[in-house]
């Protein structure tokens, strides 16, 4: 790669950024700034490199063998396309790992949106308690990923756990939530759920965001509270609404923490909460499949992928970007 | 130290004086948040509680404080193992503290780079960096560990370099974009002056850009000690050694203990490895919330 920039004239635009480099003048030191810039690039273009990019096409060859991180290299066996036929036609834990965590998602992420919206909107209204408790809201975001704070869920949920307790104060015979199939992955979407803060904080910058003119409009023709509500904040909102929704959506995808503590690292009971991740961990890291666990990540990174592009392109039907571009 | 202040970012458009009464009933907004902040933190003060009770007690009383105040499990879980607790938290801490380093190094310089110097692809490099945002570290997980078994580093003399090493390499992209999107913040004029002065890239990078980073780097560091410090998966896939763990391998083997009077110590422990975490939260509450405010919005 050539590292040498000369002058270009052809390359004249607008914009301040071309006027500076025009003042700055002589090719001398703009050929110093081309090198500085790969200079200061360098770390960032080795980690690139070293341990993203080559790995990641390694880790795509081998997605096509039998390697299993014992054998040697020169020892691993051409497959095919075997691994990926296995998961999609004779796993059938594989796609139960799927089911698990498209539930996860589909059922957490909105219900964690939602109260983050929720919350956001009750704190919004200018007033001074409201720094505490958008501190006291945020708190579990911080903790919440945490091994100790997964231990303490699922002893709280447990048989003789505080939430059993709280229920009997109404009546209710509880029982040991996380070892019931039924409710062992519920117990990890209130866990998400309680994590509500992130995005709480970011709404709450969104919101600051909305002209206040546009609510005494609507109020002076008459709108009230819950079409002020539809008609000016959800749209002027929908921008921050996507981007916590594609933020949130590819965390729900990757919960394994939790998960992991819950079922000591089994996927238990009966395999209820096996998130993607964790069938991933099992088969690479303790079946030591490494060539099937290759083809899971990758399979994994293109749904990812395809998940996000589906969020974009129908995000134009319902994001609103009040600058009158839509991305 | 808690803020009270409410405004976060800077309001655009006119003056805030026109910002709404608090319309309706005040009151019942103020009793509702009071109701979500109880919901909120009963996991946590039930933990604290929980740490705290004998062991009869935490089968028999699931309320919130004990009767008796029991801070023998404290002791009891900091020596559970044949490695004390005091090992896996230096282990933890020095690995925390060499990401905080390595990550505000190699990402300012990177963040240099994107934000100010003009070479050859520039463009492109910065798609390619956004792009690695996406990535999900389970996804490169696979890849790394390959990698870095082949080298021999995973399990080999010092096994937190496979941890380490990545942070060094600015693979962290979130940090590298927060620092570019600050660095464009700072006057040009200001590199004008150096220039000027006959000051060169390296020279604007040393008196201009590193000193009014300072923010960024702070907010990067705290950032990258307790995501780092939370964090599990790479820590439980590339530490095989009991002496090499970090809190978090430690405390997952109180699961495996299934017997009822390791609950004690294992919430002990818990309380413990989180109040780093609790501490921080405490002294940077404001701007933990608005680093996540600046760099997640301003895309």
């Amino acid at each position: 790669m050539a590292l040498t920039t000369a002058p270009d004239p052809t390359r004249r635009g607008p914009g301040t950024d071309r006027a500076h480099a025009e003042r700055r003048g002589p090719g001398r030191l703009r050929h110093s700034e081309g090198l500085a810039g790969y200079v200061f690039l360098s770390p960032w273009l080795i980690g690139l490199m070293g341990v993203t990019a080559i790995p990641m096409l390694l880790s795509l060859y081998l997605s096509f063998t039998n390697y299993d991180i014992l054998t040697p290299f020169s020892e691993v066996e051409w497959v095919g396309l075997a691994n990926y036929e296995r998961m999609f036609t004779a796993d059938p834990s594989y796609w139960h790992a799927v089911r698990v965590t498209l539930t996860f998602a589909l059922i957490a992420v909105p219900l964690k949106l939602a109260a983050a919206l929720g919350v956001a909107l009750l704190l919004n209204r200018a007033w001074r308690g409201v720094g505490l408790f958008r501190g006291l809201f945020y708190l579990p975001s911080l903790l919440g990923g945490s091994v100790a704070l997964a231990i303490v869920w699922v002893n709280m949920f447990n048989r003789d756990g505080a939430f059993n307790s709280l229920l009997s104060l109404f009546g209710i015979q509880g029982k040991p939530w996380v070892n019931d199939p039924d409710w062992a992955l519920e117990t990890l979407m209130v866990l998400a759920i309680w994590q509500f803060g992130a995005p709480m904080v970011i709404f709450l910058a969104g919101l600051k965001q909305v002209p206040t003119e546009l609510y005494e409009a609507a109020s002076v023709d008459g709108a009230g509270r819950f079409r002020q509500f539809r008609n000016v904040t959800l749209p002027m909102l929908s921008p921050v609404i996507f981007f916590n929704l594609v933020l949130e959506t590819i965390n729900g995808f990757q919960g394994f923490t939790a998960a992991f503590v819950l079922s000591n690292g089994t996927g238990g009971p009966v395999d209820s909460t096996l998130m993607y991740t964790l069938n991933l961990y099992i088969t690479g890291f303790t079946d030591l499949e490494m060539g099937y666990a290759s083809a899971m990540a990758w399979v994994f990174l293109l749904a990812i992928a395809v998940i996000t592009a589906i969020f974009f392109s129908t995000g134009r039907f319902w994001v609103h970007y009040s600058d009158g571009e839509d991305r | 130290m808690v803020a009270v202040t409410p405004t976060a970012g800077v309001p655009t458009g006119p003056a805030p004086t026109a910002r709404r009464r608090p319309a309706g009933r005040p009151v019942l907004r103020l009793l509702i948040l009071v109701a979500i902040v109880a919901v909120v933190l009963y996991p946590l003060i039930w933990m604290v509680g929980t740490s705290v009770k004998s062991q009869e007690e935490i089968v028999n009383n699931v309320g919130l404080l004990p009767e008796r105040f029991t801070p023998g499990n404290y002791t009891a879980g900091w020596s559970n193992f044949d490695v004390s607790f005091g090992r896996f938290f230096l282990n933890s801490a020095m690995v925390s503290l060499l990401t905080v380093v390595g990550n505000g190094l190699s990402c300012l310089l990177a963040a240099y780079a994107f934000a100010r110097l003009r070479f050859r692809l520039r463009g492109m490099w910065f798609a390619v960096m956004i792009g690695t945002l996406l990535l999900p570290q389970h996804v490169l997980i696979v890849p790394q560990y390959i990698l870095f078994r082949t080298l021999g580093l995973v399990g080999g003399d010092w096994p937190y370099l496979p941890l380490l090493i990545p942070q060094f390499l600015a693979t962290e992209a979130f940090f590298v974009f927060l620092m570019v999107q600050f660095m464009r913040g700072v006057p040009r004029e200001l590199d004008e002056a150096a220039r000027i002065d006959g000051a060169g890239p390296y020279g604007i990078f040393r008196h201009i850009i590193l000193p009014l980073s300072r923010p960024a780097l702070v907010t990067t560091a705290i950032f990258s000690f307790i995501w780092t410090w939370n964090d599990f998966f790479r820590q439980l896939v590339f530490l095989s050694q009991l002496e090499d763990y970090t809190v978090p391998v430690a405390l997952t083997l109180f699961i495996d203990s299934t017997s009822q009077s390791a609950v004690g110590p294992m919430f002990a422990m818990s309380v413990l490895s989180l109040l780093p975490v609790f501490l921080f939260f405490v002294a940077f509450q404001r701007m933990l919330v608005e680093g996540i405010n600046t760099s997640g919005i301003k895309g």
